[in-house]
């Protein structure tokens, strides 16, 4: 098997219930590896948790992973996919002064540009939201450093993937 | 994740059977009813701040539930351990907040790489004070989530009998493991309408894979045109109670068969198709031929380094089948060509018919000559020395004689239990006590008093270092309050003998801290008011060991064993298994 690092991006379903998200996290932790995003929210399913972790570990550690992340009692399944196999987007929030706005006229076409979009503006300061791929977001960030930027935050991965996953044919299959 | 408390609605989740009557009674009082309603009858802890409430019930259901009074909780979590172990049920152990939880901690992280079913139930500060530095808190669900299977916090009375189900159910179901329920002061105070229900499955959960049928006609085909097959049994033939169907495999496809040092025991040390025990202190034939034969089948086992040695030259020139309850085990370690998912009694029960007759023979032979060779280099010296100063291996030897072989073997961790799991000899199964994956040092004391109460009816044999020894040696304390009759023999060597080995062999006999001074034990244990005698020669030994296996007590046997004796053969760390080294 490759030895080779990817991205892998994991999906895994499983209940909502205190604690699950550092025992995820301990089996990721436990084996010294590094996780770049992690997002945790409601699922396609009711009562079902999702977890989106993103991780940079070669193929045959990531199957080891996953067999990890199931055996795990409150996990019901985990997925890995690379980038090719997902639509995915992060976003972001830049909180910037407002005088930027009238003194330098470049950044309306930065956020134009972008597809970023302003959320308010207020007498002191004003705040754009972008969503879109990493390196998007990376360029946005790297145009509007230069005028200097009061606060910044980036959000964990989310990705859907391109084929099925048998998640919720399986879950209706457990219930009965 | 989120901040949702322990759902109402899980039970739609955890599939559960329902008993109609309901009682109002406290949730201490719960605990009992869940306990007796699981089929304790026996548990392990030490009290406490937190945990009183639930003592105060221990008190009034004393004549159902008996409460086993540790001298240390680590003590109370291997002596459950020890029950689960030679018993094949849930072994349960109690204690309080803060320190006492904590303290359970090593016997839980033994039970998890161990797979031991264990329920632990922890007394915690109250739900109002959860997070504030109370007196004696601490986040023992955030400790113990990676040493356990799963885990719980209960903060209202009403969560304890579903809690309590789901723990009983997940700890003795597909891989066996530990778990904790932690359960908060003002829960076990509170009153509220008791109904036991009994968790028969838990949603996300999926205790035993299918079993691939697929997978078991190519696990069969290459068993039948093997050559040279070999295979490697671990516990998960015990814990899938597979001995007979295990047996009827073995002796059907004619297999040479070596074991873990957790599968001991499964079939009889003298089953002529046994060939011993693999690994770094394995028996030399096993461990060499694992790098011959054509087709490797591992059973119920989890190619552990210590079993391993060397991966990249590890039994690469076979086809690799492995029987496993757990696919995280699948090529874990050892890529796989078969993977037969699913409990060892069935698949073993589904693989018999598929299996051709065959006998081997001349393969056999093979193990028969390696063996021939280790004895002359290592078994003789140790079994039948004729130099001055004891051996562990006659200790062993004596046991095997006047026990018959039908004494449970609980050993601690070092020198003394490589040569106990080499040289005891087993005729029946869950006879081979010991702590395996996690080389807990303090395990056997306790252990096998949790052995000695589980299988009354059994010899139970405890045989420690000097070292381990005093690591849980408080436990004779418990030994004489509970007046369980288990032989203790600690074989003294002055040493912590394997970390000494380990000086002379690869850091130029630099003996950094490893040579103990120690008390006199015999006066040990005669403060607790147990049996004891200490043997330093060889003519005294046969008599000492009756004295003490016709002891209707306890009784406690020091051998002086010699001082720098090593254990052979060996597989030095990082060598290929058979590159084995028999001096």
């Amino acid at each position: 098997m490759s030895t080779e690092t990817k991205q892998y991006t994991v999906s895994i379903y499983t209940e909502n219930n205190i604690g699950l998200l550092n025992r995820i996290s301990a089996i990721f932790q436990r084996r010294h590896m590094n996780i770049e995003s992690l997002n945790t929210s409601p699922s396609e399913i009711e009562g079902v948790s999702r977890f989106t972790i993103v991780v940079n570990i070669t193929e045959s550690q990531m199957k080891k992973i996953q067999g990890q992340i199931e055996k795990q009692v409150e996990v019901i399944k985990a997925y890995y996919h690379t980038e090719d196999e997902i639509i995915y987007q992060e976003s972001c929030i830049f909180k910037m002064r407002s005088n930027l706005l009238f003194d330098e006229r470049q950044i309306q076409n930065i956020i134009k540009e972008s597809n970023a979009r302003i959320v308010t503006v207020n007498r002191d300061f004003f705040v754009i939201e972008k969503s879109g791929r990493k390196e998007e977001i990376d360029l946005l960030h790297r145009e509007l450093s230069v005028f200097g930027i009061m606060q910044f935050t980036r959000s964990g991965r989310i990705a859907v993937t391109k084929d099925e996953m048998k998640i919720s044919t399986m879950l209706t299959a457990l219930q009965h | 994740m989120g901040s949702k408390n322990m759902k109402e609605t899980q039970t739609i989740e955890n599939q559960t059977k329902s008993s109609e009557t309901t009682e109002r009674i406290s949730g201490s009082e719960a605990v009992i009813k869940c306990l007796l309603a699981e089929g304790v009858d026996i548990l392990y802890g030490y009290p406490g701040g937190a945990i009183m409430p639930v003592y105060d019930e221990l008190y009034k259901y004393q004549d159902k539930i008996h409460h086993v009074l540790s001298r240390h909780e680590q003590g109370a979590a291997h002596a459950a351990q020890g029950y689960a172990r030679i018993s094949g049920k849930v072994g349960v152990a109690i204690a309080t907040s803060g320190p006492g939880a904590t303290n359970l901690i090593t016997g839980i992280a033994d039970a998890q790489i161990d797979s031991t079913p264990l329920v632990c139930i922890t007394g915690q500060v109250g739900s109002h004070l959860l997070g504030s530095d109370a007196f004696q808190e601490t986040d023992i669900v955030g400790i113990s989530t990676p040493v356990t299977k799963w885990n719980c916090q209960v903060t209202k009375a009403s969560q304890i009998p579903e809690a309590l189900a789901k723990a009983f159910y997940i700890a003795r179901s597909g891989r066996p493991g530990p778990v904790l329920v932690d359960i908060t002061k003002d829960a076990q105070f509170e009153e509220f309408d008791f109904k036991y229900e009994k968790c028969i499955g838990v949603r996300s959960y999926k205790p035993v894979p299918n079993t691939d049928e697929n997978s078991l006609k190519c696990a069969a085909e290459l068993i039948n045109n093997a050559k040279k097959p070999l295979i490697v049994w671990g516990q998960g033939v015990i814990l899938g109670k597979a001995e007979e169907e295990f047996k009827a495999v073995i002796e059907k496809a004619g297999i040479p068969s070596a074991w873990t040092i957790l599968g001991a025991s499964a079939i009889p040390t003298s089953h002529p198709l046994n060939v011993g025990m693999v690994g770094m202190h394995g028996n030399y034939a096993p461990n060499v031929l694992t790098n011959e034969c054509d087709v490797l089948i591992a059973i119920g086992m989890r190619f552990d380094d210590r079993v391993t040695g060397n991966l990249e030259s590890y039994a690469k020139q076979a086809k690799v089948i492995h029987f496993d309850i757990d696919p995280a085990e699948i090529d874990k370690n050892v890529k796989t060509d078969v993977a037969v998912l699913g409990n060892s009694k069935d698949s073993l029960k589904k693989l018999l018919p598929l299996l051709n007759t065959a006998s081997h023979s001349e393969w056999h032979q093979k193990f028969k000559d390696l063996y021939a060779i280790e004895y002359e280099k290592v078994i003789k010296d140790d079994l039948h020395p004729t130099k001055e100063g004891l051996t562990m291996g006659e200790v062993l030897k004596e046991i095997n004689l006047q026990t018959k072989g039908d004494a449970a073997i609980v050993s601690d961790v070092g020198q003394h239990q490589m040569i106990a799991c080499r040289y005891a000899e087993f005729n029946k199964t869950k006879s081979n006590i010991t702590s395996g994956g996690l080389g807990t040092m303090g395990f056997a004391l306790p252990a096998a008093i949790g052995a000695k109460m589980a299988a009354p009816d059994r010899e139970v044999v405890m045989i420690a270092g000097d070292g381990g020894y005093q690591m849980n040696i408080q436990e004779l304390g418990t030994i004489f309050q509970q007046k369980t009759p288990v032989k203790i023999v600690v074989l003294n060597n002055e040493f912590l003998g394997m970390v000494r080995q380990w000086q002379q062999l690869f850091f130029d006999k630099r003996y950094a801290s490893t040579e103990m001074v120690n008390p006199d034990f015999v006066a040990i244990a005669k403060g607790y008011h147990i049996e004891a005698q200490k043997v330093s020669e060889r003519k005294d030994l046969k008599a000492a060991v009756k004295e003490m296996i016709d002891c209707e007590g306890p009784y406690f046997l020091e051998v002086r064993v010699e001082k720098e004796g090593n254990v052979f053969p060996m597989i030095p760390t990082g060598a290929s298994v058979s590159d084995i080294r028999l001096e």
